[in-house]
């Protein structure tokens, strides 16, 4: 895996794509009570390249949400550096390179279906029409046409989750930050999220940093599986998935050997070791 | 999201209302008793069960207390005649009835009065408090210097200010009762709008700040839409208070032309009767300002989950 | 119905051992917040229209004479002088301590009458339900209208009711008007406190074979207390209130009230003189207050849940 060959300032190499992220040598120390301090992640180097679909995964503490913080610019790094499409995060969130997703959707209760797509473009001073019209192409996109008018309340928890993305794409990023947006869904809502999301984003080419713990998502939806430990959170790993182009991966899929394959490669990097195959090939 | 698709969604909305515990801590909880619920609540349920159900359990949420207060009238009036009770004691309930339709028209000029004087407090006090209340919520040195003057001007009979506010604006003046309104409606609409101010969740912190968004564009479309059913929660506990407030000020001199003063000039003149009449025009004017910030602040309410 | 509504969250931990001195320092901060108070006071008088302003006929801004807003200064001074020109006249500040602590009495009685009253009807709807749909509708709705309206009305009752060698004092008529507000909170706060338990709490006792008395004492009334220490606060607040406004109607003479108004009176001649009996009005409601912290300060144990208030 090269994790280098990517240029990450727009002043080097032309021709060649910016990388959509490039994180070097970061490091997040929180303070906590009575002045105490927690290494919350230590030495990260990352590069997503554009259209990239890159899962965080790693077990409670290791830090994956914190680095999607740190990309964000909603926590700031307190050493090395993270550069966004080559500007530093914060000029990144300033001129609102990447949409945002998280766990609880977080729509505000008081705005519609369509209102709340609409809450970024609003913000941003985009005008009522045009407004209007962008919502209408996302929620067709996210299959809510039925409930454009609807409130979150009335909505079920994936229905909810789906206006959520459907308002982190609302501006057309090329990156997308998502932070265990399917966490708090049931198994089967959660697949059929992921089918959509996979489709979604091959037809929207933006790159994806998407946080989760579980590893056959992190399998089925990503190019690379970045494995993160804890004390300190660290990547160990990052596991190449090679499961073809967003749009052909289907149910079927979940079934395939190369599948499987890559469920095995991440979990022998999150144990360490490499797992005893006990009747792991029953079929 | 436009007003007019909020008026569409009311009446769905309010059959799916959560219960108003949404506060947690409110000490009444208006939904309890039927006698409270809004017409639209009784008709949107469908299905024929479900609604001999719903005619059920309005039986038996309206029956008892219905029963009560019929019972409770007729042992009054039988009491009063079978113990021949003086009427400077109490007098009967037929006697005030009479009594009402008797002073109906001054009844209901001194009942409008008292129930401006309520009414201008309590829009005046409101705004102003919840204008201290953004202040304080964004301005820590406000903020630590008026929550505990609140907290004090809770507990304290602020009535007993009407003396000397008759002295600053003339007897002559409504002015010194507006005031006592609005001091005493200011405590809770600000407690419950700064506690509203300050729920915002992190969540939404977050996405304000991943879009990069301004003091005040966080204030306008996420920190004071989720304190607005605070605020109501706080008129609603308010108004009662402020219409008590407006009659009591009367007992302190000043202006003849409210119930308060009526209450007090027919008791000294002995005309309990009518005394205990204008006592009834003060309870419907309560129950008037109860029933009205009670449903403002269910239509405020009912977004959140 | 204001303080004991706007509790917060949870106290945690931590928060316990800072509290006091948070407590120490809202003072602070809030004389500071009395200060500013004083200084417009005297700002405004110093350049506001000695008319007063008028907003469409109606006066919106106090006048500004000597009469209508005395310095703070003469108020302090007025304060210490003695009450009348008579010998031996007390200064003033003594007779509204005095004046002040006769109100108290009068609103502890009334207090711990509503209080107990309050408290064993709650008991009463907790045990027959159907006690309590019949009653709590009213209760609540007697919460929202303005009964207080009734105080000179039951004040008719001094001196005229005699029953062997009681006889009705004015003071009574105080204490009883002083009870009725105390009554309303504390029943439903108790109510809501008896009902507090959760269920699995209450089918612990059920496996326990612990009949109502014993799961009373054991579950309910200690589970009572975070709802039952704001109710009660609420209740001495409404008795301050209730027994300031019966002196103004009873003309009890004795009490804070009945001087607030005598002062007033005097206030032509005597403009800085009203300010006193306010002041100690204003001192008797934070006292109560401070009393019924105290008692709830016993029960610290049982108060696990209510943040600091």
């Amino acid at each position: 895996m090269t994790d280098t060959a990517l240029p990450t300032t727009e002043s080097s190499a032309p021709g060649v794509p910016l990388a959509a992220i490039s994180v070097r040598s970061a490091g997040k120390i929180f303070t906590v009570a009575k002045g105490a301090e927690v290494q919350a992640l230590t030495n990260i180097d990352l590069t997503v390249a554009p259209g990239e679909f890159v899962s965080l995964i790693g077990p409670s503490g290791c830090g994956k949400s914190t680095l999607l913080r740190l990309i964000a610019d909603l926590d700031s790094a307190t050493s090395g550096e993270i550069l966004v499409f080559g500007k530093t995060a914060r000029q990144a969130r300033l001129d609102q390179e990447y949409g945002i997703a998280f766990q609880s959707a977080g729509l505000l209760p008081w705005r519609s279906v369509q209102a709340n797509i609409e809450l970024p473009l609003e913000l941003h001073g985009v005008g009522k029409t045009e407004r209007a019209a962008r919502a209408e192409e996302l929620i067709e996109l996210v299959g809510l046409t039925d409930f454009r008018s609807r409130f979150p309340d009335q909505l079920s928890g994936g229905m909810q989750q789906r206006v959520a993305i459907a308002r982190s794409l609302a501006e057309r990023p090329k990156l997308l930050l998502m932070d265990e947006p399917f966490g708090a869904l049931d198994e089967m809502t959660r697949e059929r999220m992921q089918q959509e999301l996979v489709r979604i984003c091959s037809e929207t080419g933006a790159a994806v940093v998407f946080v989760t713990h579980s590893i056959p998502e992190a399998v089925f939806l990503s190019d690379r599986v970045v494995v993160m430990s804890p004390r300190p959170g660290r990547i160990v790993d990052i596991v190449d998935v090679d499961l073809g182009p967003g749009t052909e991966r289907s149910d079927s899929l979940r079934e395939d050997g190369a599948f499987f394959a890559g469920v095995t490669a991440v979990r022998e990097a999150l144990h360490g070791a490499p797992v005893t195959p006990r009747g792991a090939d029953l079929r | 999201m436009s007003d007019e698709q909020r008026t569409v969604k009311s009446v769905e909305a309010a059959a799916e209302h959560p219960e108003s515990g949404l506060l947690g801590t409110v000490a009444i909880d208006p939904t309890a008793p039927a006698l409270f619920s809004l017409p639209a609540e009784a008709e949107a349920t469908g299905g024929r069960a479900a609604a001999a159900d719903r005619r059920r359990s309005v039986a038996r949420s309206v029956l008892p207390p219905v029963l009560l207060g019929v019972a409770f009238l007729l042992l009054w009036q039988l009491a009063v005649v079978a113990f021949d009770i003086k009427p400077y004691l109490l007098p009967s309930p037929s006697d005030i009835v009479g009594q009402i339709f008797i002073v109906l028209p001054l009844l209901w000029s001194s009942l409008l009065a008292t129930g401006l004087n309520a009414l201008i407090g309590l829009v005046l006090g409101g705004l102003i408090a919840v204008v201290l209340a953004l202040l304080a919520s964004r301005v820590s040195i406000l903020d630590r210097m008026i929550v505990p003057i609140v907290a004090a001007v809770a507990v304290v009979p602020i009535v007993a200010l009407a003396p000397i506010l008759n002295t600053m604006f003339g007897s002559t003046s409504d002015t010194p009762r507006r005031i006592v309104v609005l001091i005493v409606v200011f405590a809770p609409v600000f407690i419950n709008t700064l506690r509203g101010l300050r729920q915002v969740r992190p969540v939404h912190r977050d996405l304000m700040r991943a879009y990069a968004a301004s003091n005040w564009q966080l204030t306008r479309t996420v920190t004071l839409p989720g304190a607005v059913p605070f605020i109501f929660t706080g008129l609603r506990i308010a108004a009662p208070l402020g219409v008590i407030s407006a009659i009591v000020a009367e007992y302190f001199g000043g202006l003849q032309n409210g119930l308060g003063s009526r209450i007090t000039s027919a008791a000294a003149n002995s005309a309990y009767p009518r005394a205990w009449s204008y006592v009834f025009g003060a309870i419907i004017l309560g129950l008037v300002f109860y029933a009205v910030t009670l449903l403002l602040e269910r239509l405020a309410s009912r977004r959140r989950a | 119905m204001t303080i004991t509504e706007a509790r917060g969250g949870r106290r945690t931990g931590s928060a316990e051992t800072g509290a006091g001195r948070r407590r120490g320092s809202a003072v602070l901060w809030g004389l500071l917040g009395v200060i500013v108070l004083a200084l417009l006071w005297e700002g405004y008088k110093a350049i506001g229209p000695v008319a007063g302003v008028e907003f469409f006929g109606t006066s919106i801004l106090p006048k500004t004479d000597d009469r209508s807003m005395p310095h703070l200064v003469d108020m302090l001074t007025r304060a210490v002088e003695p009450v009348n020109t008579s010998a031996g006249s007390p200064p003033v500040w003594i007779a509204v301590i005095g004046a002040a602590l006769n109100s108290l009495g009068v609103a502890a009685v009334g207090w711990a009458i509503g209080s107990v009253v309050g408290f064993l009807i709650a008991l009463l709807m907790q045990r027959l339900h159907v006690a309590e749909r019949a009653v709590l509708p009213w209760l609540i709705l007697s919460q929202t209208v303005p009964l207080i309206a009734l105080a000179p009305v039951i004040v008719a009752w001094g001196g005229k009711i005699q029953i062997g060698t009681f006889s009705w004092d004015r003071w009574m008529s105080v204490a009883v008007i002083a009870s009725y507000l105390a009554f309303f909170p504390v029943a439903v706060g108790a109510l809501r406190g008896l009902q507090s338990p959760d269920t699995i709490h209450v089918e612990l006792m059920r496996t326990y074979n612990a009949g109502w008395f014993r799961t009373l004492v054991k579950l309910r009334l200690p589970a009572s207390v975070p709802f039952l220490l704001p109710a009660l606060r609420l209740g001495a607040a409404s008795a301050i209130v209730g027994t300031v406004v019966a002196e103004v109607s009873t003309g009890y003479k004795g009490g804070i009230g009945r001087m607030i108004i005598e002062f007033a009176q005097s206030g032509t001649s005597d403009p800085a003189k009203a300010y006193a009996p306010i002041a100690g009005a204003v001192v008797l409601g934070l006292v109560s207050a401070g009393i019924v912290a105290l008692i709830g300060l016993t029960l610290k144990r049982f108060n696990r849940q209510e943040a600091a208030s």
